[in-house]
């Protein structure tokens, strides 16, 4: 085994272990910071399979942008902490599906691609990408360029004050 | 790279999300498992984009999509957990059950 | 239909010989007073002398058609004419005809029919002048004569079935014409019944002999009955039961109380109806089916002992009468059972000539009766006497009808009542050439000895109280009006001469006139039996006039004691009809009858009503709001609670939604590697 494997093997390793923190914590801003650590796994994972564009638009968004704003919703919540207030009454179920789910998916995964190789050689060109998304998948790139900014519309009708109603 | 222990990874954190999902109670926290989830399918992606070894990297492109709504969902999420919160005082998803008979 | 009755429609077989015109169109003769009674209930009322003009001329025209036709007969040897029409069909082949049959017995009855009514309705402008219901009166005449003129121009069972009942249902009208007095109505009903009761018998008896003969038809039943093609016992049967209508419409016994009592209707009926007509239906009837009797002995038997025993029973009875018209009934009676018991010895002829000669001198006696009754405004001989002087043509007339009636030569009850006597003795004393039993013949030849001796006897009495001594009533008699008395004169003329037609020996006499059974032999006198039966007449009437020339205070006839008791009783026979028969069926069977009609089919009825009712009220309350409305609302109810059951899963909890989504479509999957 090459030292990119054991790293791939190591970084998923954390991302899983972080990853069942963030969903088991009972402090809601350290179940935010350990989903920066699984975050980050994955982009490291990216780069390390060769992603690398993905893995810093990884960093980039997902670390940089969406935990800040989870957390930022945290504090405008003033979400409470402790076991009653993050976890329900379902737990059961939910590890029953989530096993479910897994075992399934594991079974699917070995029977089909059981010993299929990944050849990790040279990393993805971002300039082979940038070429790719602006011919033949202009039409999505596009798309999701509105989808965006209907969601920045809309959030911020949602979230604003009616100030001019309320008072 | 053995191509199927990246896809368990996946379908680790897959799962991991799904029990986040069904089990938080905070609607934030809810979130964070949704974007759990969306995660592990870019892992599949990209693993199989690097196994097929085509020279588009659709599996790549498609991650990225993934990425840009993943960023869209939360942004709006949040705005309605906000708003269920200046309406109700919590994020508890419990409490919000207006839907109930 | 009537033009084919002039298109000489012959269904059956005709004449033998040439008939006159009128002859084969004597239809005619029923169909005048058939229209002239629609006349005289139409227009009756408007006419001056309220409809009886129509009547009498009617009937005179009759006359003279009957006279024609009877020309056709007299000498003998006349044809048989007959035709018919198919009038009502009743399927399978049979129908109801309607038509007739014209020999000499229906030529004779003819003319003693229409002239009997055209005499009657002669004196009855008289007798019922000033009466309220004039114009029906003549109605109800001319509806009686038409009856009796289809009963006995019938060609046809059935259609002598309908006329024998019209004429029963007229009898009814017309002795209950004063149906103010109940004892009236209450005598139009005993008549109607008693002889209803004879109707029975009468009914059976046609169906029987259809069921031998298979056919209505007179001609074809006598002859089928010549030919032997229908057994005795059948004959014997049929022949008693016709007879029993003969017995009920004759008034024989014991069937003969109605007509005593039907004297309660207007005298011109009971001399039209209860003398010479109707009463003489029976007789027809076994005239015209003589063939049927002479081939069943016991049925002469029985035919000859009933007259015997009626002969000498009303005869008694009319001994003991104060009503000058009951004296007049019975009197009809015995002489009718005369004519029967001639029938049932054989001598057919004999018997239909004594019916001829009777009819005019009986309903000359009762006319006379009626003018007396209008004089002195009374009927029982006790209030009167000595009219004599004061009603000569009515005295005068009223004796010769006596003295016909008691059968002194050469009047005509003389001649018709000696054939009867001496054909008695004769088949009596000639067993060859007897129908019935010899013995019963002599037994009828001594009854009627007998019964002779008593008629003569009572009339004698009943001249000599009603005309003879000194008045005892309180009215002022005079002699009747001429339209009253001319009729009388008339039937005393008729009853002198009528019996010449039928002189013993005379073969082209009255006996080869009507031919009865076919036979037309006219037996020869008997010097014998002739000196006899004039010997018996005058004893009678001379102790009539020794016991009654003064009208005694007691009437000798008292002092038979228990008889004449008996005899006033009428032999308890009235009694024992009504207590036997009546009265139980009044008080208790219709009584019974009426709680089972009230409790058992009303019950029944009703009972099923209210179970039918009781079952739809099961029905609605078990079926329909239990079952049906069960299932309804229990259909509405477990919609409603199992939506209250399902509405759990909605607990509004998105969380749940999801956990139960993953569970599902982690399941799917497995089951979709599964396949």
């Amino acid at each position: 085994m090459s030292w990119v494997e054991f790293a791939i093997f190591a970084f998923g390793a954390l991302t899983a272990l972080a990853a069942i923190a963030v969903v088991l914590s009972r402090n809601v801003i350290h179940a935010a910071l350990f989903l920066v650590i699984t975050l980050g796994g994955v982009g490291v994972i990216f780069l390390l399979v060769g992603a690398e564009f993905i893995g810093w638009v990884q960093f980039l968004v997902y670390v940089g942008a969406i935990v800040v704003l989870l957390l930022f919703g945290l504090m405008l919540t003033r979400a409470p902490i402790g076991r009653d207030a993050t976890d329900n009454q379902q737990r059961l179920i939910a590890f029953g599906a989530a096993g479910v789910t897994f075992a399934v998916l594991t079974w699917l995964i070995w029977r089909t691609f059981g010993g299929e190789e990944i050849a990790l050689e040279q990393p993805t060109r971002t300039a082979d990408i940038g070429e790719a998304l602006f011919t033949n998948f202009i039409l999505p790139f596009e798309l999701v360029s509105v989808l965006l900014l209907a969601a920045l519309v809309g959030a911020i009708v949602l979230a604003r004050r009616d100030e001019g109603r309320q008072k | 790279m053995s191509l199927p222990w990246l896809l368990t990874l996946g379908a680790f954190l897959f799962s991991i999300g799904v029990y986040g999902v069904l089990a938080r109670r905070n609607a934030v926290l809810v979130l964070m498992s949704i974007e759990l989830m969306l995660n592990s399918v870019n892992i599949n992606f990209v693993a199989f984009d690097a196994w097929f070894g085509a020279s588009e990297s659709v599996g790549q492109i498609f991650a990225l999509f993934v990425i840009t709504v993943a960023a869209a969902e939360v942004g709006v999420g949040l705005a309605i957990v906000l708003l269920i919160f200046r309406n109700r005082k919590t994020i508890n998803v419990d409490e919000v059950d207006l839907l109930k008979w | 239909m009537v033009a084919a009755l002039f298109a000489a429609q012959e269904t059956h077989a005709v004449a033998e010989g040439t008939a006159n015109a009128v002859t084969n169109a004597a239809w005619l003769i029923p169909a005048i007073p058939a229209v002239t009674l629609v006349l005289i209930w139409l227009f009756g009322k408007r006419l001056p002398r309220g409809g009886s003009e129509i009547g009498i001329v009617g009937m005179l025209g009759a006359v003279v058609l009957s006279a024609v036709v009877l020309a056709d007969f007299i000498g003998g040897g006349g044809p048989t004419v007959e035709k018919a029409v198919e009038w009502f069909p009743f399927g399978r082949g049979l129908a109801l005809e309607l038509g007739m049959r014209i020999d000499g017995l229906t030529a004779v009855m003819f003319v003693v029919v229409t002239v009997v009514s055209l005499m009657v309705q002669i004196y009855s402008t008289g007798y019922m002048h000033g009466d309220s219901r004039f114009t029906w009166f003549f109605t109800a005449l001319n509806l009686f004569t038409f009856s009796m003129l289809l009963l006995v121009i019938s060609n046809n069972l059935l259609q002598l079935l309908i006329g024998w009942e019209l004429v029963g249902v007229c009898s009814y009208l017309l002795i209950g014409f004063w149906w103010e007095e109940k004892e009236n109505s209450n005598a139009a009903i005993k008549a109607f019944v008693t002889t209803k009761t004879g109707d029975i018998p009468f009914v059976i008896g046609i169906f029987v002999l259809f069921a031998a003969a298979g056919t209505f038809n007179i001609g074809e039943i006598l002859s089928l009955t010549e030919e032997g093609a229908i057994g005795t016992i059948t004959l014997t049967a049929g022949a008693i039961l016709l007879f029993g209508g003969a017995v009920g419409k004759s008034a024989q016994f014991p069937l003969h109380v109605w007509l005593p009592d039907a004297m309660a209707g207007p005298t011109p009926v009971s001399a039209l109806i209860h003398a010479a007509t109707m009463v003489t239906a029976g007789v027809f009837l076994v005239a015209r089916m003589f063939p049927v009797f002479e081939h069943s002995e016991a049925a002469m038997n029985v035919v000859a002992i009933i007259g015997a025993i009626t002969m000498l029973m009303a005869a008694l009875l009319a001994l003991v009468q104060d009503d000058i018209k009951k004296v007049l009934a019975y009197s009809t009676v015995s002489q009718l059972a005369y004519m029967i018991a001639a029938l049932g010895v054989g001598a057919g002829n004999a018997a239909v000539f004594h019916l001829f000669a009777h009819a005019w001198f009986k309903a000359l006696l009762f006319l006379g009766a009626g003018s007396v009754i209008h004089a002195v405004h009374a009927n029982n001989m006790s209030e009167m006497g000595g009219l004599r002087k004061k009603m000569p043509t009515t005295y005068w007339t009223f004796l010769l009808g006596s003295l016909a009636l008691a059968g002194i030569p050469p009047l005509a009850g003389f001649w018709s009542k000696d054939e009867i006597v001496a054909e008695a003795y004769h088949f009596g004393t000639h067993a060859e050439e007897a129908v019935g039993a010899p013995v019963v013949a002599l037994i009828v030849f001594g009854v009627a000895l007998m019964s002779a001796f008593l008629t003569a006897l009572y009339m004698s009495r009943a001249v000599h109280l009603t005309f003879e001594g000194t008045y005892r009533g309180n009215g002022h008699p005079h002699e009747s009006p001429r339209n009253m008395t001319t009729p009388l004169i008339i039937l005393a003329v008729l009853a002198v001469i009528g019996g010449f037609v039928g002189l013993p020996g005379v073969q082209s006499g009255f006996g080869a006139w009507t031919a009865v059974g076919g036979h037309t032999h006219v037996p020869s006198a008997n010097l014998l039996v002739m000196v006899i039966s004039i010997a018996i007449a005058v004893g009678g009437i001379a102790l009539g006039r020794k016991l009654y020339l003064p009208a005694p205070a007691t009437d000798p006839v008292e002092r038979l004691g228990w008889f004449h008791t008996l005899l006033v009783n009428k032999y308890y026979l009235d009694d024992f009809y009504y207590k036997g028969i009546v009265y139980p069926i009044r008080d208790s069977i219709s009584k019974a009858m009426y709680w089972v009609n009230q409790n058992v089919l009303d019950g029944a009825v009703n009972g099923s009503a209210a179970a039918a009712r009781a079952r739809a009220r099961g029905l609605y309350n078990v079926v329909d709001q239990k079952v049906i409305d069960g299932a309804v609302n229990g259909a509405g109810m477990t919609a409603r609670g199992s939506g209250g059951l399902l509405k759990y899963v909605q607990s509004g909890n998105v969380q749940r939604y999801a956990a139960i989504m993953f569970v599902g479509i982690a399941l799917f999957a497995f089951l979709f590697t599964r396949f």
